[in-house]
C-alpha cells in the first residue's frame, strides 16, 4: 500500500480533539445542514445522483493524496450539463463550497472534500463528442480519461500528446485543471499546449466559454489561467484539445552512467548540442533496482544512474538524431549504450520507468513522492543534497526524474504506521521543496499545490504575491466557493509555518533524532 | 530582479504618485505598436531604462531579460548559440522592445506550429497598480505553482500592470530550412493545408496570395529534403524566400498598410483569427492568409460589424490591426460573463485603474 502525506494536516480533520458537548453539537449542526443541502438538492436531481450515507461518500473522501481525508456534506453525480448549472446555482444561493472531482487520481489533495461542501463528480460526462481529423482536433467531455481520446484519434494517424503517467485512468477534465505533464512534454508541451477550447460555469452556473478553435481569442488570454486553476476558477465540462499527427517513428536510447553528475552533465550537453529529444527520463541505482525486480526492463543494474533519451518523427530524422544522441551522450562520459531495435524493445525500456511509482510500493511500506522542478544545469546538485538529506534524516529516497525539464520526483520511503518515520519525511519533503527553491525552481511541477503544498507556497511566494491570487481568484468567484481551500494558503497559515521554522531553527543539536 | 535597482525606483514611484492622483499611465517601450489597440493616453511611463538581460544559460533554453531590452538586441544574443524565439515576434519599427513584445502578444509565420508568446512566456515581474512588485512563473518550463499569471500577461496589452522582468522559453534554431511555391487559388491552397496539417510533415509556416501559396518546411535536414520530395512545388531562391518571411513577419509588404499614407483612402487592415479548417470568408477588398488557414488578413473598407460578422461565422474572431478610423473598437467585444472576469481581473492588478486605459477594451 503507498500512502503520500506530508505536512501539518488541514483544518478539516481537527475535530476529534474537541470537546464532547462542542463535538455532539456539531454533529448535530452538520446533520441538519446535510438534510437542508440534500433536500435543495432533490428538487433538482434525481435520487440516484445524490449520495449522503457515509457508506455511498467514503469512496470520495479522499483523491490519490490518500492520507487526506475529509467526508463530504454530500456528493452529487449529475448527468446533463442542465444539472451542473443548478447544483452550482444552488450551492451559490445557499454558501456551499463546491468540489469538482473527475477521476481522483491527482497526487496533491485537488479533490480532498470540503468538511460542509457538495463534491461535484463529473465522472458521467465520459462521451467523446467529436474527432475533426481534418482540423487535428477533437470535442470531448470532461470526463473522457486521457488516453481514450488517443485510442478515439488513433485511426486517423493522430494522438493527444500530453501523456501523464496516470492516462489509463486520469481525465482530461482533471488534466485541465492541473496542467498535467507528462514524459514527452518537453518537445509536445503541456496541457495548456493541447488545449483549445474549455467550455463549462461559473460559481453561480453561468455557463461560460475560454479560449476558442482558432489559435486565440478575443481579449485576454483567460484560458492560460484556467487551465492549472486546480477548480478555483470554474467548473469544466467540455475541452477542445488539439490532436498530433503520430511520428512514423520513435526509437529510444538507454545510457547508463558510472556517476550521477555525468549524467546530470549529458542532460545538458544533449540540449546544447540543440536537441530536444521526444523524451529525456534519469532513474538513479536505487530506483533502476526497484523497478527492474517489478517489471524486468533489462536495465543495467550496475549504472550509478540511467538515461532514457528518445528521438521521434519521420524515419531519416530519427536516424539522423539517434547519430547525434549517440555521439553526445558518449562524449559526456556514457558507459553503456543501448538503441531500441524495434517498438518492443522501446516499450520494455519505457516500461521500467512508466512503472516507478508501483514499483517503490514494492521496496517500501510508503513513499511520498515530490515533485519539484529546477534548472537543469542544478540536477547534480540537487541529487547530492539529497543523498546528504537521507542521512539526515535517516530515510532512503528513489529518484526518477524528467531530466529534459528539470522536473524531480524523489520518492522518499518510510513506514506511516511509525510516527516518527512520518515526521521525518515530511521533514525531508519540505527540505527538498525548500532546496528546489533555493536553487531557481518551483515547489511543484506538475502535480499540483492542493493542499499538499500549500506550507511550500508560503516558502515561494511572498505575502504580496498571495495576496495577489487571493485577487484573482476574487475575479472569477466572488463567494470563494469552488474548491475554497486549496492552492493558496492564508496569511494565517503562513505566519504559523514560519514561526515552526524559527522554532526548528533554535533547537539545541538539531542533528539528534526526537522522537 | 532587484528591487534596489534605481530605474525600477523611479517606476515605482510615479506608479505610486499616479494611483494617489488616479492619473492614467501610457506604458511605453519602444513605441513600435502605438498603433496597435485603443488610443493610449495619459503620462508615458517609459520603461526603456530597465534594459539588459539579467541571466542566459544556453543549456537551460530560458532566457531572462528586463522588459525594456530591445527585442533586437535579445534575438542577436540567442542567434550567437545558435537559439532563437521561434514564435517570430514581428518587428513593426526598429527599437520595439521584449515588454513590447509580450503586451502585444503578437507572434509571426510559425505561430500555428510552435504556439505563441505565451506558450513561451516562463514567468515575469511585474509591478502592479498597488506599486509591489511581484514575480510569477519563473524560469523553468514546468511549474504549476499558484494561477498561471505569467501567462495571462502577454496580449493583455499593459492593462494589468507594468512588465519589469520576463523569462522566455527559447529553442534551437532549425537545422534546415525550404521553401516552396505553388500556383493554386484559395480553395486548393487551403484544402491542401489542411490535408498535409494531419500528416507528419515538417511544415512550419504557410503564406497564401494572389493565387500563390509558399509553403516552409523546417527541421532535420533528412526531414526536411523527405518533405520537400513528397510534396513537389518550385523552390524559390532559398535567400529570395527568407527575405520574403521576414517581410511577413513584420508587415513590409504594402498589402499590409505599414504607412501612415496608406490609411488615407479608407481601407483598413483586418487580422481574423479562426479555425485553420474553417471554409474561405468572404468581403470585399484583398486577403492574405497565414498559419495554414488560421490566421487572414483583410485589407477592406468594409464596416466593422460586417467583417466582425464573417469571422464570428467561421467561429473566429476580428481584430482592427490598422486603420485611421479606431472608433469601433478594436478588439472584438466579449460575452458579459467573459467581460465580468475582465473587470475583476482589471481591479485584481489595477484597482486605480491607472494602467494604459482604454487600450484593450474602452471600459477597462
Amino acid at each position: 500500500m503507498s500512502g503520500m502525506i506530508t505536512s501539518p494536516s488541514p483544518d478539516a480533520s481537527t475535530a476529534a480533539s474537541r470537546p464532547e458537548p462542542q463535538e455532539h453539537q456539531e454533529r448535530q449542526e452538520r446533520r441538519e445542514r446535510q438534510a437542508e443541502v440534500t433536500g435543495a438538492l432533490g428538487a433538482i436531481l434525481p435520487s440516484r445522483s445524490i449520495l449522503f450515507r457515509h457508506e455511498d461518500t467514503v469512496a470520495y473522501e479522499c483523491d490519490a493524496l490518500t492520507a487526506y481525508r475529509t467526508p463530504p456534506l454530500v456528493v452529487v453525480l449529475p448527468e446533463t450539463e442542465a444539472q451542473v448549472a443548478a447544483i452550482l446555482a444552488l450551492c451559490h444561493r445557499m454558501g456551499v463550497p463546491v468540489v469538482s472531482r473527475g477521476a481522483g487520481t491527482g497526487l496533491s489533495g485537488g479533490a480532498t472534500p470540503h468538511r460542509d461542501g457538495v463534491i461535484l463528480s463529473l465522472a458521467k460526462f465520459d462521451k467523446i463528442l467529436k474527432i475533426d481529423a481534418a482540423a487535428c482536433t477533437a470535442v470531448v467531455q470532461c470526463g473522457v480519461r486521457n488516453v481514450a481520446i488517443s485510442e478515439a484519434a488513433a485511426p486517423y494517424g493522430l494522438y493527444y500528446a500530453p501523456d501523464p503517467s496516470s492516462q489509463i485512468a486520469c481525465t482530461i477534465g482533471g488534466n485541465v485543471a492541473e496542467n498535467s505533464g507528462g514524459v514527452h512534454c518537453l518537445k509536445y508541451g503541456l496541457t495548456l499546449h493541447n488545449v483549445l477550447r474549455v467550455r463549462g460555469f461559473m460559481a453561480d452556473g453561468e455557463p461560460v466559454e475560454f479560449g476558442s478553435e482558432a489559435l486565440d481569442a478575443a481579449g485576454l488570454d483567460l484560458i492560460s489561467i484556467v487551465v492549472g486553476s486546480e477548480g478555483m476558477l470554474a467548473v469544466t465540462v467540455e475541452v477542445t484539445v488539439k490532436l498530433t499527427p503520430k511520428p512514423q517513428l520513435a526509437r529510444c536510447i538507454m545510457a547508463s552512467f558510472d556517476d550521477i553528475e555525468s549524467a546530470g552533465a549529458a542532460v545538458a550537453s544533449v540540449i546544447a548540442r540543440g536537441i530536444i529529444p521526444a523524451g529525456l527520463e534519469l532513474m538513479d541505482k536505487a530506483m533502476t533496482a526497484a523497478v527492474e525486480r517489478f517489471v524486468r526492463a533489462d536495465y543495467d543494474l550496475n549504472a550509478a544512474a540511467i538515461l532514457l533519451c528518445e528521438s521521434d518523427g519521420t524515419p531519416e530524422e530519427v536516424a539522423e538524431e539517434i547519430a547525434r544522441m549517440e555521439q553526445v551522450l558518449s562524449e559526456a562520459g556514457a558507459s553503456r549504450l543501448e538503441v531500441s531495435r524495434d517498438e518492443a524493445q522501446r516499450l520494455k525500456f519505457w516500461s521500467g520507468r512508466k512503472n516507478a511509482f508501483p514499483a517503490s510500493g514494492g521496496i517500501s511500506a510508503d513513499y511520498m513522492c515530490m515533485d519539484s522542478t529546477i534548472p537543469r544545469k542544478r540536477l547534480a546538485e540537487m541529487l547530492r543534497a539529497i543523498q546528504q538529506m537521507e542521512i539526515q534524516y535517516g530515510l532512503r529516497c528513489v529518484n526518477v526524474f524528467h531530466a529534459g525539464d528539470g522536473n524531480l520526483h524523489p520518492l522518499i520511503l518510510f513506514d506511516a504506521e511509525d510516527a516518527d518515520e512520518l515526521r521525518r519525511c515530511e521533514l525531508f519533503g519540505a527540505d527538498i521543496l525548500e532546496t528546489s527553491v533555493r536553487l531557481g525552481g518551483t515547489v511543484t511541477g506538475e502535480h499540483g499545490v492542493g493542499v499538499e503544498k500549500l506550507n511550500s507556497m508560503c516558502v515561494q511566494f511572498s505575502p504580496e504575491e498571495r495576496s495577489q491570487f487571493q485577487a484573482v481568484k476574487h475575479a472569477f468567484d466572488p463567494l470563494g466557493l469552488l474548491n475554497p481551500g486549496k492552492v493558496i494558503p492564508t496569511l494565517h497559515r503562513c505566519a504559523e509555518y514560519g514561526k515552526m521554522h524559527v522554532h526548528r531553527g533554535m533547537l539545541p543539536f538539531p542533528e539528534l533524532p526526537r522522537f | 530582479m532587484d528591487q534596489q535597482d534605481p530605474a525600477l525606483g523611479r517606476l515605482i514611484d510615479q506608479v505610486r504618485h499616479a494611483r494617489n492622483d488616479r492619473r492614467a499611465l501610457d506604458i511605453r517601450g519602444g513605441g513600435t505598436k502605438v498603433f496597435y489597440g485603443g488610443q493610449p493616453t495619459g503620462e508615458p511611463l517609459d520603461v526603456t531604462g530597465l534594459s539588459g538581460v539579467s541571466s542566459y544559460e544556453p543549456t537551460e533554453l530560458v532566457v531572462t531579460v528586463r522588459a525594456g531590452t530591445k527585442l533586437s538586441e535579445l534575438e542577436a544574443l540567442l542567434a550567437e548559440q545558435g537559439q532563437c524565439l521561434p514564435f517570430e515576434p514581428p518587428r513593426f519599427a526598429p527599437g520595439g522592445t521584449v515588454g513590447g513584445m509580450v503586451a502585444a502578444g503578437l507572434a509571426g509565420p510559425a505561430r500555428a506550429n510552435v504556439g505563441g508568446v505565451r506558450d513561451h512566456l516562463l514567468g515575469v515581474t511585474l509591478l502592479n497598480g498597488r506599486g509591489e512588485v511581484l514575480s510569477f512563473g519563473g524560469q523553468v518550463a514546468k511549474n504549476v505553482a499558484g494561477y498561471d499569471v505569467s501567462r495571462l500577461m502577454a496580449g493583455s496589452l499593459g492593462i494589468l500592470g507594468v512588465l519589469c522582468e520576463v523569462s522566455l522559453k527559447v529553442l534551437p534554431a532549425n537545422r534546415a530550412t525550404a521553401t516552396l511555391a505553388f500556383d493554386w487559388d484559395e480553395s486548393r491552397s487551403l484544402e491542401q493545408l489542411k490535408l498535409w496539417a494531419s500528416q507528419p510533415l515538417s511544415i512550419n509556416a504557410s503564406s497564401w496570395h494572389h493565387g500563390r501559396l509558399y509553403v516552409r518546411l523546417a527541421g532535420a535536414a533528412s526531414a526536411v529534403h523527405a518533405a520537400r520530395v513528397k510534396l513537389g512545388g518550385d523552390v524559390p531562391a532559398h535567400g529570395e524566400a527568407e527575405a520574403m518571411w521576414l517581410r511577413l513577419r513584420d508587415h513590409g509588404e504594402d498589402f499590409f498598410l505599414p504607412d501612415a499614407s496608406a490609411l488615407a483612402g479608407g481601407d483598413r487592415l483586418w487580422r481574423l483569427s479562426v479555425p485553420a479548417a474553417s471554409a474561405s470568408v468572404k468581403l470585399p477588398g484583398d486577403q492574405w492568409i497565414e498559419w495554414h488557414g488560421a490566421q487572414r488578413w483583410w485589407r477592406t473598407t468594409a464596416a466593422a460589424p460586417e467583417v466582425r460578422d464573417a469571422a464570428g461565422r467561421a467561429g473566429g474572431h476580428a481584430t482592427l490591426m490598422r486603420g485611421a478610423d479606431r472608433s469601433d473598437g478594436v478588439f472584438a467585444p466579449v460575452s458579459d460573463v467573459l467581460m465580468r472576469i475582465h473587470r475583476g481581473l482589471k481591479q485584481a492588478f489595477d484597482p486605480a485603474c491607472i494602467f494604459n486605459p482604454g487600450r484593450l477594451y474602452a471600459e477597462l
